[in-house]
């Protein structure tokens, strides 16, 4: 078994939604204050801040400085990470590496985004922004659409029904009405996903993230320092990140994520484990078919047949492998930069048994995988209980 | 959306097609590339690629993003010229009439109008080749 890079030991999260009477530097300073003490206030060395567009969302740059002057920990270094989608994520293996480098030993990372400040037509501009902006987004492709480009491949070439996506949609919304921190906690049909409105063509609105705001926190600390602070601390076992073409139309093999293939291979390497030992999954489910193509590109089924663990049941929670417990992007909802931040809060809950009524059966190892763009970009990290 | 000299500088990749060729593996890419991803080469010719292509995959966009409002419901698709794979608007045609791997040629279209600059936006779109001899050699497009 590889050593620990570093722990988890504080956490928060806000409830994911249409924050309205909100601002980004609120969402922010309130998960932050809950992270530092739920860690019992430590000092903090560095503030690191995951977030994809608040330029765009908010008309404000220079975030990580905002964040960190009103928690109060000026003049700590603060910098904003960004990385699509997969901000989250990335922000967590960089924080991860700076402690476990020994530079800082301990960081605050502040996952944020405000997405309610746009009107509809604004934010699909601003989503679609992962995107190749001068020969994609120029002719109107929209993150959806070019999502909507690879799913059609999908589903032609491995046959998969639209009703295996809708079986994926409908467990995720169930998971996510016993998630207190979920913005979608009501279920969903496999009928109302079939007949949900078209966003592009073949991808509908019950295929959709939610649009909403979210802030989630991780108090992160050297191995060492661990037990001094909490006395269950989750430990980073394995970090990895690796990127593919920006576009889907330079990949040779496009319906086979190679970024979170990669990113995986290098996280169990560093943790010295697979797959096969992970208790428990949270999952980049921007769409379900990139859910389905992740669970294919980490091993959990062969290509085309992801459909196979709805089935069989693997991945409901009581299964062999739970996997969104939290009800995932799809109903937990997809606040871009935090959501890789709301991912590895959940799994540490998980870990150190607090989950409430969406906990796992006593899991001692989590994995998550974060994905950015159309997954031109990906961070897998394997976490564990400390016991 | 974008400046004056922004849209000006990407006239000829837009265009005109432009792509480039690794004079060492062969590999085409479009935009143009300076460093070959497949071998490192940096031995990269520009080309044109030619005007027809085939469908790979495609997608009806009902919910645009700002500036393509009146535009919905459009069909943008992946088209494949030449080895070499395109992303961009399919024109003049029903969303019931797209079968993937319909042949489709480009042609010259406006792209938007009224960006922040207030520039009419001009590239390349595709369609149904129209009905005549068809004409291998590279014309440019637009220009008949």
């Amino acid at each position: 078994m590889g050593k620990s890079l570093a722990a988890i030991v504080g956490l928060g999260m806000i409830k994911v939604g249409m924050h309205w009477s909100k601002s980004i530097r609120e969402l922010a300073v309130e998960a932050g204050l809950k992270a530092l003490d739920d860690a019992g206030n430590p000092d903090v060395d560095a503030v690191y801040v995951s977030n994809m567009a608040s330029g765009l969302f908010c008309d404000q740059e220079n975030l990580a400085d905002l964040i960190a002057d009103y928690l109060a920990l000026t003049p700590a270094p603060a910098v904003k990470i960004e990385a699509a989608c997969a901000s989250g994520g990335v922000a967590l293996t960089q924080a991860v590496a700076a402690v476990a480098s020994g530079v800082y030993d301990t960081i605050l990372l502040v996952g944020v985004e405000k997405m309610s400040e746009l009107v509809s037509t604004e934010v699909t501009n601003a989503i679609a922004c992962c995107l190749d902006a001068e020969y994609e987004k120029f002719y109107g492709v929209t993150f959806q659409a070019a999502n909507a480009l690879l799913m059609r491949m999908y589903m032609e070439k491995y046959r998969v029904k639209r009703e295996a996506f809708g079986e994926f949609v409908s467990l995720m919304h169930q998971n996510a009405t016993k998630n207190p921190y979920a913005q979608l906690r009501f279920p969903v049909t496999v009928e109302q996903y079939l007949n949900s409105p078209v966003i592009a063509d073949p991808i509908r609105l019950l295929d959709c993230a939610p649009v909403g705001d979210g802030a989630a926190a991780l108090v992160i600390t050297s191995t060492k320092k661990a037990k001094k602070v909490v006395d269950n601390p989750v430990f980073i076992k394995g970090i990895g990140q690796a990127t593919d073409t920006i576009s889907i139309k330079d990949r040779v093999d496009p319906l086979f994520l190679r970024s979170v293939s990669k990113a995986a291979e290098t996280a169990f390497q560093m943790a010295g484990c697979s797959i096969e030992d992970v208790d428990v999954v949270e999952l980049h489910d921007s769409f379900p078919f990139v859910a389905f193509m992740a669970m294919e590109a980490l091993g959990l089924a062969e290509r085309g047949k992801a459909y196979k663990l709805l089935e069989n049941g693997d991945i409901k929670p009581g299964g062999k492998l739970p996997i969104n417990l939290s009800g995932g992007l799809k109903a937990r909802g997809h606040p871009i930069g935090a959501t890789g931040v709301y991912q590895a809060a959940e799994l540490s809950l998980q870990l150190i048994g607090e989950a409430g009524s969406l906990q796992a059966d006593s899991p001692a190892k989590a994995l998550m995988v974060s994905i950015g763009g159309v997954a031109s970009n990906a961070a897998v990290i394997v976490l564990e209980r400390g016991d | 959306m974008s400046s004056a000299p922004r849209y000006w500088r990407e006239i000829p990749y837009r265009y005109r097609l432009e792509a480039s060729l690794c004079e060492r593996c062969g590999s085409k890419f479009y935009p143009p590339r300076i460093i070959c991803p497949n071998c490192k080469s940096r031995e990269m010719k520009r080309i044109r690629l030619p005007k027809r292509g085939t469908l790979v995959s495609y997608s009806v966009v009902y919910f645009p993003p700002k500036g393509f409002e009146l535009q919905t419901p459009y069909v943008v698709g992946l088209v494949e010229i030449d080895g070499v794979k395109v992303v961009g608007q399919i024109t003049d045609v029903l969303p019931s009439e797209l079968k993937i791997g319909m042949e489709l040629e480009a042609c010259f279209r406006k792209v938007r109008v009224n960006g922040k600059s207030g520039i009419i936006q001009y590239g390349i779109k595709f369609r149904k080749p129209e009905k005549r001899d068809a004409d291998e050699s590279y014309v440019p497009i637009g220009v008949r």
